[in-house]
């Protein structure tokens, strides 16, 4: 193996994602689905599944198996499944169905979602991605989803997110509410059929691994404290994003990646961790004490007009009284064909080039004003105050009562924020990952979008795993089972819960001077100022020194307080930043070993003369998948690349101006 | 701002509980009410006490895990879920009276949280269309008048936070339920199973311990997605209906 930088080192590059070969792309699942083993109704029974976290893609995956009749044990941190943060998706669901006729296909779709992912993902899944995406919405409707529908009853479709065919089902702001309560109820009817054990106010925190399998997973009972082992055939994580390594984002405040990095130090490799979507049109930071940050739907940039004061006296300045000339609407003068409407890569990263030049508005937070002015006057004079209301009504109503401002007057504003993940624990065709019998689904695999994702197709991925491939993949590991039974006093068990036994304690013992949240809003800050936008070998290099000491000092100075038995949620939170501290670190390594642009990962070393990604498919058409190193001090990783093989779809570099 | 909070603390189950005074000092109005919170426990950490456990976890409004009595008002004062309301809806110098859910099928865990798990067993005994993955139809072959879609879609937007039950004096669940059972039996595919899921469902809900519903309408009042009290007449309905043909 080669040490490079003395950061990591390169190990052997992967050599078979499993998927059939040598066959024309619209036959590779359906040969999948033949040639993967069946496990006999009767058997199915005998067989274990757990499954952590209950989203989209959790819940989706518990149900199905649940229905097959294998025995599912759930887990969730929340009070109850239905809070799983795909609840707060807002925009639509992705299908290739084709109901307007306007030339969508299954083959569209993959299209547009590969170019879509700057070419940094895996052509056979994105293609089966596409596949199965009808069968959701199939099986969405029929599970009672109220999809939007026009007056002669049928479903309706809008279009989204830079593609020109209308393909994206919505039930109105509130697509994965109605998708997810969808999952959860077909989930809890197999509560009541008894094939789905649920745990809710439980939290992974370690993986059992007995001969080389995936076998169980340590919990605590966020309730009582109770550590506990359980014990299955096999493990599914649907646990999510990792989007909280910045502190603020549009997460909710209990996404966390204590499942997956968890499993990540057990083993499984890390793929493109760097790739991180930054959403353009998000409320300011309003101070200090900001704990988290409100999306609005990106469709206000239709009728929005983009800008900033052309001054950087004027920023403090009402903006009803600058006048026209003294605006710059730079987006419509950066790129004058999409104007307003640029991919949210190029949208939030003008936003920080202005703010950055001083020309912010807002309020000051430490020395910056963070934030643009997008202005509805125009669409005020050009549309009537109800048709304005019938469209943007709710979300200017939200705004309002964040910010106490209406945008029906003064201008709103808006800056970029941490969305989505696009990186995760690398699997193969099968969404396994680099541990046998370990799965992962949704958000918390790397699989479907590359670079970058495109609106309302993480609903339908993580739909699409837990509903449709999961379930057809993981039988064929099943189905040479049951395995060898695992004592609960085996000696992988005990090391498992005595390991999360000893990381308890030690962050009850330590005593120090430094709540939990200081640590983790430091880090956030790191990750924001040099792994987030703008991304530079220089500053990448300087944030992992600066992760390195805060990692030392959190270990050293946090102050937790409470007890290890009763509901804590100091400590839960404690858990959960002392492992966002290690994958900020990756994070920082993947990015600056990346050294090309691409999706949302934008290295200033690497762009064209307009200031566009400048990708670099000769070195880089990889992913990237990491292998957990040394361990705490530096983590040291091992990085395996898997080749992305073009055989499909011709690579090309995209413009918007 | 200046504020007094006066916050329920509770260790466990076990524990009597009280009522706690807390000064605040350099709370703005730009904080949302549980950032206001998150400032608290930050000097009561500092302080070597204890935060103050409440639950969270969205804070946009949606995925209903945020349940706070404010003032004797489930959510607070505005129409909208605890993590939406924002510090400017209260004045400088004001007392704030902070408690858990009440309802005795929300028993308390540990100071304002509580545990729903109730409302996940109503939703076992029958909040589902049975369709198993794999078996749906072609979805067009469906159709759904819009008037019902919308109907269907209003009342699916209860976020099953609580507060229906936690604020009426009845505790009563029939608004909750009265949601689901509206969203589900306004749509043709849930017409299979639609007198069953009503007995269940509300035998179930009667098992927790929520009381029956008098007609006072303090739930639609505190239901932060303003789910209309008419649904309890859908219930109502859909129940006598199949206690009829049920015989």
């Amino acid at each position: 193996m080669t040490q490079v930088d003395d950061l990591y080192t390169v190990g052997d590059p992967i050599a078979d994602t499993k998927a059939p070969k040598d066959l024309p792309i619209e036959q590779i699942w359906t040969r999948a689905k033949f040639t993967n083993k069946l496990v006999n109704p009767a058997n199915r029974r005998k067989l274990s599944v757990i499954i952590v976290g209950t989203g989209l893609a959790g819940a989706s995956a518990a149900a199905t198996l649940g229905e097959a009749g294998y025995h599912v044990k759930s887990f969730c941190y929340q009070d109850s499944p239905r809070r799983a943060h795909s609840i707060a998706a807002q925009g639509g669901i992705n299908a290739a169905k084709n109901y307007n006729d306007d030339g969508d296909s299954t083959y569209r779709l993959f299209y547009d979602t590969v170019k879509g992912g700057d070419y940094r993902s895996r052509e056979t899944n994105v293609y089966r991605l596409a596949e199965v995406s009808t069968n959701i919405i199939d099986q969405c409707v029929a599970q009672g989803v109220p999809f939007a529908r026009d007056y002669g009853g049928l479903l309706d479709n809008r279009s989204f997110g830079g593609v020109q065919v209308a393909r994206t089902f919505y039930a109105r702001g509130q697509t994965g509410q109605q998708l997810l309560i969808g999952a959860y109820q077909a989930m809890e009817r197999q509560v009541t059929a008894g094939t789905v054990e649920q745990f809710t106010r439980h939290e992974m925190l370690e993986l059992i691994v007995v001969d080389g399998r995936a076998r169980g997973i340590v919990t605590r009972d966020m309730v009582t404290g109770k550590i506990e082992s359980h014990l299955a055939d096999a493990v599914v994580l649907a646990s999510g994003g990792y989007g909280n390594v910045f502190f603020l984002s549009t997460n909710a405040m209990g996404c966390n990646t204590t499942a997956t990095w968890r499993a990540h130090r057990k083993g499984a490799y890390f793929g493109n961790p760097c790739y991180t979507q930054i959403h353009p049109t998000c409320i300011p930071v309003s101070g200090d004490h900001q704990s988290k940050l409100t999306l609005m739907s990106e469709s206000l940039r239709n009728d929005g007009r983009i800008w900033v004061p052309k001054r950087k006296e004027d920023a403090d300045k009402d903006p009803r009284d600058i006048p026209e000339e003294d605006r710059d609407y730079y987006l419509e003068r950066i790129y004058p064909s999409f104007g307003n409407l640029v991919p949210r890569d190029i949208a939030s990263r003008q936003a920080k080039y202005m703010c950055d030049e001083g020309r912010g508005v807002g309020p000051l937070v430490g020395d910056f004003r963070r934030g643009v002015y997008l202005d509805f006057s125009d669409a005020l004079s050009r549309m009537s105050r109800a048709a304005i209301d019938a469209k943007y009504g709710n979300l200017f109503d939200m705004y309002q009562r964040i910010t106490g401002e209406d945008p029906r007057e003064v201008p709103m504003r808006i800056y970029p924020a941490v969305h989505y993940t696009m990186g995760g624990l690398w699997v193969d065709y099968d969404l396994e990952t680099t541990i046998t019998g370990l799965y992962a689904v949704g958000e918390a695999n790397f699989s479907d979008h590359g670079a970058n994702r495109l609106g309302a197709s993480s609903l339908m991925q993580c739909l699409g795993d837990g509903y449709f491939v999961l379930p057809n993949t993981i039988r064929n590991y099943l189905a040479d089972g049951p395995f060898e039974p695992v004592a609960q006093d085996a000696p992988e068990v005990i090391e498992a819960v005595e390991s999360v036994r000893g990381r308890i304690e030690k962050l009850l013992s330590i005593n120090g001077e430094r709540t939990v949240d200081s640590f983790h809003k430091e880090l956030g800050h790191i990750m924001w100022e040099y792994c987030g936008m703008e991304r530079t070998e220089e500053g990448l290099r300087k944030a992992i020194d600066l992760i390195r000491s805060l990692r030392a000092e959190f270990w050293r100075n946090v102050r937790v307080l409470g007890t290890a038995d009763s509901l804590n949620q100091s400590l839960e939170k404690a858990g959960r930043v002392a492992d966002f501290l290690e994958l900020g670190e990756l994070m920082c390594i993947d990015a600056l070993h990346r050294r090309e642009s691409c999706g949302g990962h934008f290295r200033a070393e690497s762009q064209t003369e307009d200031g566009e990604a400048l990708r670099d498919d000769e070195h880089f058409a990889y992913v990237a998948a990491w292998q957990f190193g040394e361990g705490a001090d530096r983590l040291n990783p091992v990085l395996h690349k898997e080749d992305l093989v073009y055989k499909f779809i011709e690579l090309k570099q995209r413009s918007y101006k | 701002m200046n504020l007094t909070l006066k916050i329920w603390r509770q260790n466990d189950a076990a524990d009597a509980g009280r009522l706690v005074d807390y000064p605040v000092e350099g709370i703005t109005e730009d904080m949302s009410f549980l950032e206001m919170l998150d400032v608290l426990n930050e000097q009561l950490q500092a302080r070597g006490e204890e935060p103050v456990a409440f639950d969270s976890d969205c804070r946009e409004g949606i995925c209903g895990m945020c349940s706070l009595m404010i003032n004797g008002e489930a959510h607070g004062p505005e129409v909208t879920t605890t993590c939406q309301l924002h510090m400017r809806s209260f004045k400088d110098g004001e007392t704030i009276t902070i408690e858990p859910w009440r309802a005795s099928a929300f028993p308390i865990i540990r100071d304002l949280v509580v545990d729903r798990s109730a409302f996940d067993r109503i939703i076992q005994a029958g909040g589902y269309i049975s369709v198993n993955t794999g078996a749906a139809p072609e979805a067009n072959n469906i159709q759904v008048p819009k008037v019902a879609a919308d109907r269907a879609f209003d009342t699916a937007t209860c976020i099953g936070c609580g507060a229906c039950a936690a604020a009426c004096p009845n505790a009563s669940a029939m608004l909750f339920l009265g949601a689901k059972v509206t969203h589900l039996g306004e749509l043709p595919q849930g017409q299979a199973e639609r007198s069953p899921r009503v007995v269940n469902m509300l035998n179930q809900h009667d098992a927790e311990g929520f009381g029956g519903c008098t007609n006072i309408g303090e739930c639609a009042t505190a239901c932060p997605k303003e789910i209309p009290l008419d649904v309890i007449s859908q219930l109502n309905k859909d129940f006598r209906t199949a206690k009829k043909y049920a015989g």
